[in-house]
Protein backbone atom coordinates (compact mmCIF):
# COMPACT_ATOMS: atom_id res chain seq x y z
CA UNK A 1 0.00 0.00 0.00
CA UNK A 2 1.85 3.42 -1.16
CA UNK A 3 1.53 6.09 1.47
CA UNK A 4 -1.28 7.95 -0.30
CA UNK A 5 -4.94 7.21 -1.03
CA UNK A 6 -6.73 9.15 -3.24
CA UNK A 7 -4.36 12.04 -2.76
CA UNK A 8 -4.67 11.91 0.75
CA UNK A 9 -1.62 11.73 2.84
CA UNK A 10 -1.57 9.24 5.62
CA UNK A 11 0.08 9.46 9.08
CA UNK A 12 1.93 6.03 9.91
CA UNK A 13 -0.62 4.78 12.49
CA UNK A 14 -3.18 5.55 9.93
CA UNK A 15 -1.63 3.37 7.35
CA UNK A 16 -1.03 0.83 9.99
CA UNK A 17 -4.25 0.26 11.39
CA UNK A 18 -5.85 0.40 7.91
CA UNK A 19 -2.97 -2.37 7.10
CA UNK A 20 -4.46 -4.19 10.21
CA UNK A 21 -8.10 -3.79 9.31
CA UNK A 22 -7.65 -5.06 5.78
CA UNK A 23 -5.57 -7.97 7.16
CA UNK A 24 -8.59 -9.39 8.93
CA UNK A 25 -10.75 -8.67 5.97
CA UNK A 26 -7.94 -10.44 3.30
CA UNK A 27 -8.22 -13.26 5.67
CA UNK A 28 -11.59 -13.80 6.44
CA UNK A 29 -13.13 -12.89 2.98
CA UNK A 30 -11.65 -16.08 1.09
CA UNK A 31 -12.24 -18.45 3.88
CA UNK A 32 -15.93 -17.47 3.97
CA UNK A 33 -15.99 -17.13 0.24
CA UNK A 34 -14.61 -20.65 0.02
CA UNK A 35 -16.74 -22.42 3.15
CA UNK A 36 -19.76 -21.03 1.65
CA UNK A 37 -18.73 -22.01 -2.31
CA UNK A 38 -17.25 -25.34 -2.11
CA UNK A 39 -17.94 -26.91 1.26
CA UNK A 40 -21.30 -25.43 1.47
CA UNK A 41 -22.76 -26.15 -2.31
CA UNK A 42 -20.25 -27.92 -4.48
CA UNK A 43 -19.72 -30.71 -2.13
CA UNK A 44 -23.48 -30.66 -1.87
CA UNK A 45 -24.22 -30.60 -5.50
CA UNK A 46 -21.00 -33.25 -6.21
CA UNK A 47 -23.02 -35.62 -3.70
CA UNK A 48 -26.35 -34.74 -5.26
CA UNK A 49 -28.01 -32.85 -2.67
CA UNK A 50 -28.98 -29.24 -2.11
CA UNK A 51 -26.99 -27.93 0.99
CA UNK A 52 -28.33 -25.43 3.10
CA UNK A 53 -31.36 -23.54 1.39
CA UNK A 54 -33.10 -21.91 3.87
CA UNK A 55 -30.70 -18.92 5.62
CA UNK A 56 -30.56 -16.49 2.90
CA UNK A 57 -31.22 -16.64 -0.78
CA UNK A 58 -29.61 -20.14 -1.68
CA UNK A 59 -28.13 -20.11 1.97
CA UNK A 60 -25.59 -17.58 1.53
CA UNK A 61 -26.42 -16.54 5.10
CA UNK A 62 -25.65 -20.01 6.50
CA UNK A 63 -22.48 -19.09 7.55
CA UNK A 64 -23.39 -15.98 9.85
CA UNK A 65 -25.71 -18.28 11.78
CA UNK A 66 -23.16 -21.02 12.08
CA UNK A 67 -20.61 -18.60 13.33
CA UNK A 68 -23.16 -17.60 15.65
CA UNK A 69 -23.59 -21.49 17.06
CA UNK A 70 -19.83 -21.06 17.59
CA UNK A 71 -19.94 -18.03 19.65
CA UNK A 72 -22.76 -19.56 21.71
CA UNK A 73 -20.99 -23.36 22.75
CA UNK A 74 -19.31 -23.16 25.52
CA UNK A 75 -15.40 -23.17 25.78
CA UNK A 76 -14.68 -26.31 27.18
CA UNK A 77 -11.33 -27.31 28.29
CA UNK A 78 -10.61 -31.21 29.97
CA UNK A 79 -9.17 -31.18 33.20
CA UNK A 80 -6.33 -33.10 32.63
CA UNK A 81 -4.97 -30.67 29.76
CA UNK A 82 -1.64 -28.20 30.06
CA UNK A 83 -4.57 -24.91 30.26
CA UNK A 84 -1.54 -22.35 28.94
CA UNK A 85 -0.95 -24.34 25.95
CA UNK A 86 -4.16 -25.72 25.09
CA UNK A 87 -5.70 -22.20 24.76
CA UNK A 88 -2.66 -20.55 23.25
CA UNK A 89 -2.30 -23.20 20.14
CA UNK A 90 -5.83 -22.17 18.09
CA UNK A 91 -4.04 -18.12 17.94
CA UNK A 92 -0.40 -19.76 17.24
CA UNK A 93 -2.38 -21.54 13.97
CA UNK A 94 -3.91 -17.93 13.40
CA UNK A 95 -1.14 -16.06 13.59
CA UNK A 96 0.58 -17.96 10.47
CA UNK A 97 -2.68 -17.52 8.71
CA UNK A 98 -2.40 -13.67 9.15
CA UNK A 99 1.48 -13.52 8.23
CA UNK A 100 1.12 -15.57 5.01
CA UNK A 101 -1.36 -13.00 3.43
CA UNK A 102 0.79 -10.36 3.80
CA UNK A 103 2.94 -11.15 0.73
CA UNK A 104 0.60 -11.09 -1.49
CA UNK A 105 0.05 -8.10 -3.58
CA UNK A 106 -3.27 -7.16 -5.12
CA UNK A 107 -2.19 -4.46 -7.53
CA UNK A 108 1.04 -2.43 -8.69
CA UNK A 109 0.15 -0.12 -5.39
CA UNK A 110 -1.42 -2.03 -3.35
CA UNK A 111 0.74 -4.46 -0.88
CA UNK A 112 0.74 -4.93 2.77
CA UNK A 113 4.39 -5.62 2.65
CA UNK A 114 6.54 -5.24 -0.24
CA UNK A 115 9.84 -6.90 0.91
CA UNK A 116 12.95 -8.71 -0.64
CA UNK A 117 12.30 -11.62 0.15
CA UNK A 118 8.63 -12.02 -0.60
CA UNK A 119 8.06 -15.47 -1.07
CA UNK A 120 10.60 -16.97 1.10
CA UNK A 121 8.82 -15.18 3.57
CA UNK A 122 5.12 -16.78 2.89
CA UNK A 123 7.13 -20.51 3.34
CA UNK A 124 8.76 -19.75 6.40
CA UNK A 125 5.88 -18.51 8.15
CA UNK A 126 3.40 -21.19 6.71
CA UNK A 127 5.58 -23.21 8.52
CA UNK A 128 4.49 -22.03 12.16
CA UNK A 129 1.35 -23.54 11.99
CA UNK A 130 2.69 -27.22 12.16
CA UNK A 131 4.02 -26.02 15.84
CA UNK A 132 0.30 -24.68 16.41
CA UNK A 133 -1.13 -28.27 15.84
CA UNK A 134 1.58 -30.12 17.87
CA UNK A 135 0.50 -27.92 20.92
CA UNK A 136 -3.10 -28.31 20.27
CA UNK A 137 -2.58 -32.31 20.16
CA UNK A 138 0.29 -32.37 23.02
CA UNK A 139 -2.20 -30.43 25.61
CA UNK A 140 -5.51 -31.96 25.14
CA UNK A 141 -3.70 -34.81 26.98
CA UNK A 142 -5.34 -37.34 25.02
CA UNK A 143 -4.21 -39.88 22.76
CA UNK A 144 -6.11 -39.56 19.68
CA UNK A 145 -5.21 -35.93 20.19
CA UNK A 146 -1.71 -36.38 20.54
CA UNK A 147 -1.08 -39.41 17.33
CA UNK A 148 -3.29 -36.65 15.47
CA UNK A 149 -1.09 -34.08 16.02
CA UNK A 150 2.25 -36.41 15.42
CA UNK A 151 0.90 -37.16 12.25
CA UNK A 152 -0.10 -33.56 11.48
CA UNK A 153 3.39 -32.76 12.10
CA UNK A 154 5.56 -35.64 9.90
CA UNK A 155 3.40 -34.72 7.27
CA UNK A 156 3.39 -30.66 7.14
CA UNK A 157 7.15 -31.35 7.56
CA UNK A 158 7.32 -33.64 4.38
CA UNK A 159 5.07 -31.64 2.30
CA UNK A 160 7.08 -28.45 3.09
CA UNK A 161 9.73 -29.61 1.04
CA UNK A 162 8.26 -30.25 -2.31
CA UNK A 163 6.27 -26.83 -1.12
CA UNK A 164 9.61 -24.53 -0.98
CA UNK A 165 11.20 -26.70 -3.75
CA UNK A 166 8.06 -26.22 -6.43
CA UNK A 167 8.43 -22.59 -5.77
CA UNK A 168 12.11 -22.39 -6.92
CA UNK A 169 11.22 -23.00 -10.24
CA UNK A 170 9.30 -20.14 -10.20
CA UNK A 171 12.23 -18.09 -8.17
CA UNK A 172 14.70 -19.24 -10.94
CA UNK A 173 12.92 -17.89 -13.87
CA UNK A 174 11.65 -14.76 -12.48
CA UNK A 175 15.11 -13.52 -11.43
CA UNK A 176 13.38 -12.62 -7.71
CA UNK A 177 12.06 -13.42 -4.68
CA UNK A 178 10.25 -10.67 -4.56
CA UNK A 179 6.28 -11.42 -5.11
CA UNK A 180 5.21 -7.93 -6.91
CA UNK A 181 8.69 -8.56 -8.52
CA UNK A 182 7.28 -12.10 -9.79
CA UNK A 183 3.95 -10.75 -10.87
CA UNK A 184 5.77 -8.04 -13.17
CA UNK A 185 8.20 -10.58 -14.76
CA UNK A 186 5.09 -12.50 -15.45
CA UNK A 187 2.99 -9.55 -16.65
CA UNK A 188 6.01 -8.35 -19.13
CA UNK A 189 7.41 -11.42 -20.34
CA UNK A 190 7.00 -12.87 -24.03
CA UNK A 191 6.75 -16.53 -25.49
CA UNK A 192 8.87 -16.71 -28.10
CA UNK A 193 8.82 -13.07 -28.81
CA UNK A 194 4.77 -12.72 -28.62
CA UNK A 195 3.84 -10.40 -25.44
CA UNK A 196 0.51 -10.73 -26.45
CA UNK A 197 -0.96 -12.45 -22.88
CA UNK A 198 2.58 -12.09 -21.02
CA UNK A 199 4.10 -15.53 -19.65
CA UNK A 200 1.94 -16.49 -17.13
CA UNK A 201 4.62 -18.97 -15.10
CA UNK A 202 1.79 -22.45 -15.53
CA UNK A 203 2.76 -22.68 -19.04
CA UNK A 204 6.05 -23.41 -18.52
CA UNK A 205 6.22 -24.53 -15.07
CA UNK A 206 3.49 -26.46 -15.04
CA UNK A 207 5.21 -29.05 -13.03
CA UNK A 208 6.02 -26.82 -10.67
CA UNK A 209 2.17 -25.49 -10.39
CA UNK A 210 0.69 -29.68 -9.91
CA UNK A 211 3.73 -30.24 -7.36
CA UNK A 212 2.47 -26.78 -5.40
CA UNK A 213 -1.13 -27.57 -5.22
CA UNK A 214 -0.80 -31.29 -4.00
CA UNK A 215 1.72 -30.22 -1.47
CA UNK A 216 -0.70 -27.40 -0.30
CA UNK A 217 -3.49 -29.78 0.07
CA UNK A 218 -1.02 -32.12 2.13
CA UNK A 219 -0.13 -29.06 4.17
CA UNK A 220 -4.07 -28.28 4.91
CA UNK A 221 -4.33 -32.28 5.71
CA UNK A 222 -7.42 -31.59 3.87
CA UNK A 223 -8.85 -35.59 1.93
CA UNK A 224 -7.39 -36.94 0.61
CA UNK A 225 -3.96 -36.37 3.41
CA UNK A 226 -6.27 -36.08 5.60
CA UNK A 227 -4.89 -38.79 8.07
CA UNK A 228 -4.19 -36.20 11.35
CA UNK A 229 -8.11 -35.72 11.64
CA UNK A 230 -8.85 -39.26 10.16
CA UNK A 231 -12.47 -39.29 11.36
CA UNK A 232 -12.89 -43.29 11.40
CA UNK A 233 -9.79 -43.75 13.76
CA UNK A 234 -9.05 -40.72 15.73
CA UNK A 235 -12.44 -38.98 16.33
CA UNK A 236 -11.17 -35.20 14.35
CA UNK A 237 -7.37 -35.89 15.66
CA UNK A 238 -5.97 -32.71 17.50
CA UNK A 239 -9.27 -30.78 17.31
CA UNK A 240 -11.13 -33.51 18.91
CA UNK A 241 -10.82 -32.12 22.52
CA UNK A 242 -11.68 -28.15 21.04
CA UNK A 243 -15.15 -26.84 20.89
CA UNK A 244 -16.67 -23.50 20.70
CA UNK A 245 -14.70 -20.26 19.64
CA UNK A 246 -11.50 -21.77 18.89
CA UNK A 247 -13.14 -24.90 17.55
CA UNK A 248 -13.48 -21.97 14.93
CA UNK A 249 -10.28 -20.59 14.82
CA UNK A 250 -8.68 -24.16 13.77
CA UNK A 251 -11.55 -23.75 11.37
CA UNK A 252 -11.39 -20.65 10.17
CA UNK A 253 -7.35 -21.09 10.13
CA UNK A 254 -7.50 -24.19 7.85
CA UNK A 255 -10.01 -21.92 5.02
CA UNK A 256 -8.52 -19.16 5.38
CA UNK A 257 -5.13 -20.86 4.77
CA UNK A 258 -6.70 -22.51 1.41
CA UNK A 259 -7.74 -18.99 0.18
CA UNK A 260 -4.49 -17.64 0.58
CA UNK A 261 -2.32 -20.55 -0.58
CA UNK A 262 -4.50 -20.14 -3.49
CA UNK A 263 -4.38 -16.70 -4.21
CA UNK A 264 -0.24 -17.29 -3.90
CA UNK A 265 -0.74 -20.27 -6.34
CA UNK A 266 -2.50 -17.85 -8.59
CA UNK A 267 -0.08 -15.08 -7.97
CA UNK A 268 3.07 -17.24 -8.77
CA UNK A 269 1.55 -19.33 -12.01
CA UNK A 270 -1.76 -17.19 -13.56
CA UNK A 271 -0.17 -13.91 -13.13
CA UNK A 272 -2.01 -12.56 -10.03
CA UNK A 273 -3.73 -9.68 -10.21
CA UNK A 274 -2.45 -8.43 -14.10
CA UNK A 275 -4.93 -9.25 -16.78
CA UNK A 276 -3.48 -9.37 -20.44
CA UNK A 277 -3.91 -6.02 -22.86
CA UNK A 278 -3.42 -3.53 -20.02
CA UNK A 279 -0.11 -1.69 -19.15
CA UNK A 280 0.74 -3.49 -15.83
CA UNK A 281 1.46 -0.08 -14.27
CA UNK A 282 -1.69 1.21 -15.23
CA UNK A 283 -3.75 2.47 -12.08
CA UNK A 284 -6.47 0.84 -13.28
CA UNK A 285 -5.49 -2.46 -11.74
CA UNK A 286 -5.21 -0.77 -7.65
CA UNK A 287 -9.23 -0.66 -8.44
CA UNK A 288 -9.53 -4.47 -10.71
CA UNK A 289 -6.54 -5.84 -9.43
CA UNK A 290 -8.02 -7.58 -6.03
CA UNK A 291 -11.41 -8.97 -7.65
CA UNK A 292 -8.79 -10.40 -11.13
CA UNK A 293 -6.92 -11.87 -7.98
CA UNK A 294 -9.80 -12.83 -5.88
CA UNK A 295 -11.04 -14.60 -9.47
CA UNK A 296 -8.44 -16.41 -10.08
CA UNK A 297 -7.86 -17.58 -6.65
CA UNK A 298 -11.47 -19.04 -6.45
CA UNK A 299 -10.43 -20.69 -9.67
CA UNK A 300 -7.25 -22.77 -7.94
CA UNK A 301 -9.00 -23.03 -5.08
CA UNK A 302 -11.58 -24.81 -7.03
CA UNK A 303 -9.14 -27.85 -8.26
CA UNK A 304 -8.10 -27.94 -4.49
CA UNK A 305 -11.27 -28.63 -3.25
CA UNK A 306 -12.25 -30.64 -6.40
CA UNK A 307 -9.84 -32.96 -5.17
CA UNK A 308 -10.36 -32.64 -1.86
CA UNK A 309 -14.06 -34.37 -2.51
CA UNK A 310 -13.45 -36.87 -4.94
CA UNK A 311 -10.13 -38.82 -3.44
CA UNK A 312 -10.34 -41.59 -0.38
CA UNK A 313 -8.16 -41.00 2.28
CA UNK A 314 -4.28 -42.03 1.49
CA UNK A 315 -2.32 -44.77 4.34
CA UNK A 316 -0.08 -43.05 6.39
CA UNK A 317 2.88 -44.70 4.33
CA UNK A 318 1.92 -44.32 0.92
CA UNK A 319 1.61 -40.67 1.83
CA UNK A 320 5.00 -40.56 3.17
CA UNK A 321 6.57 -42.38 -0.15
CA UNK A 322 4.57 -39.92 -2.27
CA UNK A 323 6.13 -36.69 -0.92
CA UNK A 324 9.68 -38.33 -0.65
CA UNK A 325 10.16 -40.82 -3.27
CA UNK A 326 8.33 -38.94 -5.61
CA UNK A 327 7.56 -35.43 -5.43
CA UNK A 328 10.61 -34.40 -3.88
CA UNK A 329 13.18 -35.79 -6.69
CA UNK A 330 10.45 -34.61 -9.43
CA UNK A 331 10.36 -30.83 -7.67
CA UNK A 332 14.77 -31.35 -7.84
CA UNK A 333 14.46 -32.75 -11.59
CA UNK A 334 12.79 -29.13 -12.36
CA UNK A 335 14.61 -26.87 -10.52
CA UNK A 336 17.40 -28.27 -12.50
CA UNK A 337 15.99 -27.90 -16.09
CA UNK A 338 14.58 -24.69 -15.08
CA UNK A 339 18.21 -23.66 -13.80
CA UNK A 340 19.83 -25.10 -17.67
CA UNK A 341 17.31 -23.87 -19.57
CA UNK A 342 17.23 -20.23 -17.86
CA UNK A 343 21.11 -20.33 -18.65
CA UNK A 344 20.75 -21.48 -22.26
CA UNK A 345 17.54 -18.71 -23.14
CA UNK B 1 12.11 13.39 29.16
CA UNK B 2 10.57 11.62 27.07
CA UNK B 3 11.49 9.79 24.04
CA UNK B 4 9.82 11.99 22.17
CA UNK B 5 10.74 15.11 24.05
CA UNK B 6 14.38 13.89 23.70
CA UNK B 7 13.96 13.28 20.00
CA UNK B 8 12.43 16.68 19.66
CA UNK B 9 15.04 18.50 21.30
CA UNK B 10 18.17 17.11 19.90
CA UNK B 11 16.73 17.66 16.00
CA UNK B 12 16.09 13.72 15.14
CA UNK B 13 19.53 13.20 16.04
CA UNK B 14 21.43 11.12 18.25
CA UNK B 15 23.58 13.66 20.87
CA UNK B 16 26.00 10.91 21.31
CA UNK B 17 26.93 9.61 17.76
CA UNK B 18 25.46 12.70 15.96
CA UNK B 19 23.23 9.47 13.64
CA UNK B 20 19.63 9.79 13.23
CA UNK B 21 17.72 8.05 16.15
CA UNK B 22 15.17 5.94 15.31
CA UNK B 23 12.88 5.52 17.96
CA UNK B 24 10.30 3.15 16.58
CA UNK B 25 13.30 0.58 16.11
CA UNK B 26 14.75 1.34 19.49
CA UNK B 27 11.16 0.36 21.03
CA UNK B 28 10.69 -2.77 18.95
CA UNK B 29 13.87 -3.85 20.23
CA UNK B 30 13.34 -3.21 23.77
CA UNK B 31 10.15 -5.05 23.86
CA UNK B 32 11.66 -7.71 22.07
CA UNK B 33 14.88 -8.22 23.80
CA UNK B 34 12.83 -8.16 27.02
CA UNK B 35 10.67 -10.72 26.11
CA UNK B 36 13.67 -13.23 24.69
CA UNK B 37 15.47 -12.22 28.02
CA UNK B 38 12.18 -13.58 29.78
CA UNK B 39 11.21 -16.31 27.83
CA UNK B 40 15.30 -17.57 27.99
CA UNK B 41 15.30 -17.43 31.56
CA UNK B 42 11.86 -19.72 32.10
CA UNK B 43 13.08 -21.96 29.26
CA UNK B 44 16.15 -23.46 31.89
CA UNK B 45 14.00 -22.97 34.86
CA UNK B 46 10.70 -24.55 33.74
CA UNK B 47 10.30 -28.68 34.70
CA UNK B 48 8.24 -29.26 31.98
CA UNK B 49 10.10 -29.88 28.57
CA UNK B 50 7.37 -29.45 26.32
CA UNK B 51 7.47 -25.74 27.67
CA UNK B 52 11.01 -25.18 27.14
CA UNK B 53 10.92 -26.26 23.90
CA UNK B 54 7.61 -23.66 23.03
CA UNK B 55 10.23 -20.56 25.65
CA UNK B 56 12.66 -21.84 22.83
CA UNK B 57 10.16 -20.94 20.06
CA UNK B 58 9.86 -17.04 21.86
CA UNK B 59 13.62 -16.46 21.74
CA UNK B 60 14.28 -17.64 18.38
CA UNK B 61 11.70 -15.97 17.12
CA UNK B 62 12.85 -12.64 19.12
CA UNK B 63 16.08 -13.60 17.35
CA UNK B 64 14.52 -13.47 13.81
CA UNK B 65 13.39 -10.08 14.39
CA UNK B 66 16.45 -8.72 15.65
CA UNK B 67 17.92 -9.74 12.54
CA UNK B 68 15.16 -8.10 10.70
CA UNK B 69 15.66 -5.10 12.76
CA UNK B 70 18.63 -4.97 11.84
CA UNK B 71 17.76 -5.20 7.64
CA UNK B 72 19.27 -8.38 7.09
CA UNK B 73 16.03 -9.68 5.91
CA UNK B 74 17.46 -13.19 4.53
CA UNK B 75 19.26 -14.32 7.45
CA UNK B 76 16.05 -13.17 9.93
CA UNK B 77 13.60 -15.34 7.52
CA UNK B 78 16.08 -18.26 6.88
CA UNK B 79 15.62 -18.53 11.17
CA UNK B 80 11.75 -18.72 11.14
CA UNK B 81 12.29 -21.47 8.31
CA UNK B 82 14.66 -23.57 9.72
CA UNK B 83 14.60 -23.28 13.44
CA UNK B 84 10.90 -22.68 14.17
CA UNK B 85 9.56 -24.35 11.00
CA UNK B 86 11.89 -27.25 11.27
CA UNK B 87 14.39 -27.90 14.29
CA UNK B 88 12.02 -27.04 17.03
CA UNK B 89 9.09 -28.96 15.37
CA UNK B 90 11.78 -31.88 15.47
CA UNK B 91 12.36 -31.28 19.15
CA UNK B 92 8.59 -31.56 20.16
CA UNK B 93 7.92 -34.33 17.35
CA UNK B 94 10.86 -36.32 19.52
CA UNK B 95 9.68 -34.93 22.87
CA UNK B 96 5.68 -36.33 22.37
CA UNK B 97 7.01 -39.77 20.58
CA UNK B 98 8.87 -40.83 23.61
CA UNK B 99 7.71 -38.81 26.88
CA UNK B 100 5.56 -40.81 28.46
CA UNK B 101 4.36 -38.52 31.61
CA UNK B 102 2.13 -35.46 31.27
CA UNK B 103 3.62 -32.48 33.06
CA UNK B 104 6.57 -30.91 35.73
CA UNK B 105 9.11 -33.87 35.46
CA UNK B 106 11.27 -33.67 38.52
CA UNK B 107 14.45 -35.16 37.24
CA UNK B 108 14.35 -32.55 34.38
CA UNK B 109 16.65 -30.37 36.63
CA UNK B 110 19.92 -32.18 37.31
CA UNK B 111 22.79 -31.11 39.33
CA UNK B 112 24.95 -29.57 36.76
CA UNK B 113 23.31 -26.51 37.19
CA UNK B 114 26.48 -24.36 38.13
CA UNK B 115 28.29 -26.40 35.64
CA UNK B 116 26.26 -24.92 32.81
CA UNK B 117 25.52 -21.34 34.43
CA UNK B 118 29.68 -21.46 33.92
CA UNK B 119 29.86 -22.02 30.74
CA UNK B 120 26.79 -19.71 29.94
CA UNK B 121 29.23 -16.99 31.52
CA UNK B 122 32.21 -18.01 29.57
CA UNK B 123 30.33 -18.34 26.36
CA UNK B 124 28.50 -14.37 27.16
CA UNK B 125 32.34 -12.99 28.09
CA UNK B 126 33.98 -14.67 25.10
CA UNK B 127 31.50 -13.38 22.51
CA UNK B 128 30.81 -9.63 24.62
CA UNK B 129 34.92 -9.56 23.94
CA UNK B 130 35.40 -10.69 20.61
CA UNK B 131 32.06 -8.33 19.38
CA UNK B 132 33.64 -5.11 21.30
CA UNK B 133 37.35 -5.84 20.02
CA UNK B 134 35.99 -6.14 16.60
CA UNK B 135 33.53 -3.18 15.76
CA UNK B 136 34.78 -0.47 18.47
CA UNK B 137 33.46 2.80 17.70
CA UNK B 138 32.53 1.59 14.32
CA UNK B 139 29.00 2.87 13.38
CA UNK B 140 27.19 0.40 11.08
CA UNK B 141 25.99 1.70 8.08
CA UNK B 142 22.15 1.67 8.09
CA UNK B 143 21.61 3.06 4.46
CA UNK B 144 18.97 0.22 3.31
CA UNK B 145 18.22 -3.74 4.06
CA UNK B 146 20.88 -5.88 2.71
CA UNK B 147 19.48 -7.54 -0.62
CA UNK B 148 19.04 -11.52 -1.19
CA UNK B 149 20.80 -11.62 -4.54
CA UNK B 150 23.96 -9.85 -2.68
CA UNK B 151 23.91 -12.28 0.01
CA UNK B 152 23.70 -15.12 -2.78
CA UNK B 153 26.47 -13.04 -4.82
CA UNK B 154 28.64 -13.24 -1.84
CA UNK B 155 28.29 -16.70 -1.14
CA UNK B 156 29.05 -18.07 -4.32
CA UNK B 157 31.95 -15.93 -4.96
CA UNK B 158 33.85 -15.27 -2.33
CA UNK B 159 32.65 -17.30 0.39
CA UNK B 160 32.30 -19.94 -2.03
CA UNK B 161 35.25 -22.43 0.08
CA UNK B 162 33.26 -22.18 3.51
CA UNK B 163 30.40 -22.62 1.66
CA UNK B 164 30.97 -25.95 -0.11
CA UNK B 165 32.83 -27.41 3.16
CA UNK B 166 29.97 -26.48 5.52
CA UNK B 167 27.63 -27.94 2.33
CA UNK B 168 29.74 -31.62 2.50
CA UNK B 169 29.87 -31.53 6.05
CA UNK B 170 26.17 -31.31 6.43
CA UNK B 171 25.97 -34.35 3.98
CA UNK B 172 28.08 -36.16 6.09
CA UNK B 173 26.37 -35.89 8.84
CA UNK B 174 23.36 -36.91 7.01
CA UNK B 175 24.84 -40.04 5.98
CA UNK B 176 26.01 -40.41 9.18
CA UNK B 177 22.71 -39.85 11.00
CA UNK B 178 21.35 -42.83 8.58
CA UNK B 179 24.09 -45.37 8.86
CA UNK B 180 23.54 -45.21 13.14
CA UNK B 181 19.50 -45.97 12.48
CA UNK B 182 20.26 -48.63 10.31
CA UNK B 183 22.43 -50.28 12.56
CA UNK B 184 24.08 -52.45 10.24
Amino acid sequence: MSSTILAIELAYWQQTGLRALLGIVAVLLPAGTLVYLFLFKMMSFMQSRLGPMEAGPYGSLQLLAEVGKFLQKEDLIPAAADRVVFKLAPFVVLISTFLLVLVIPAGPDLWFIDIDTGIFLALAVSSISVIGILMAGWASANKYSLIGGLRAAGQLVAYELPLVLAVMGVVIQAGTLNVQGIVMAQASGEIFGWGGIGNPFILTQFVGFAIFLVAVQAELTQPPFDMPVAESELVTGYLTEYSGLRFLMFFIGEFATAGIFSALAATMFLGGWYVPGLDPTDNLFNVIGPLVLIGKMVLVAFLIFWFRFTYPRFREDQLQQLAWKFLIPLSLVNIVATGVLKVVF
Amino acid sequence: MSTSALFAATGGFDPLTGGEVMVAQNIAFAIMAVTMLVSAVRMVTTRNVVHAALYLVIVLAGAAGTFILLGAEFVGVTQVLVYIGAIIVLFLFGIMLTKGSFGDDDDVDGERRSMAAMVGALVLAVMAAALVDTFRDAELSRAQPSLTADVGDLIFSQYIVPFEAISVLLLAALIGAIVVARGD
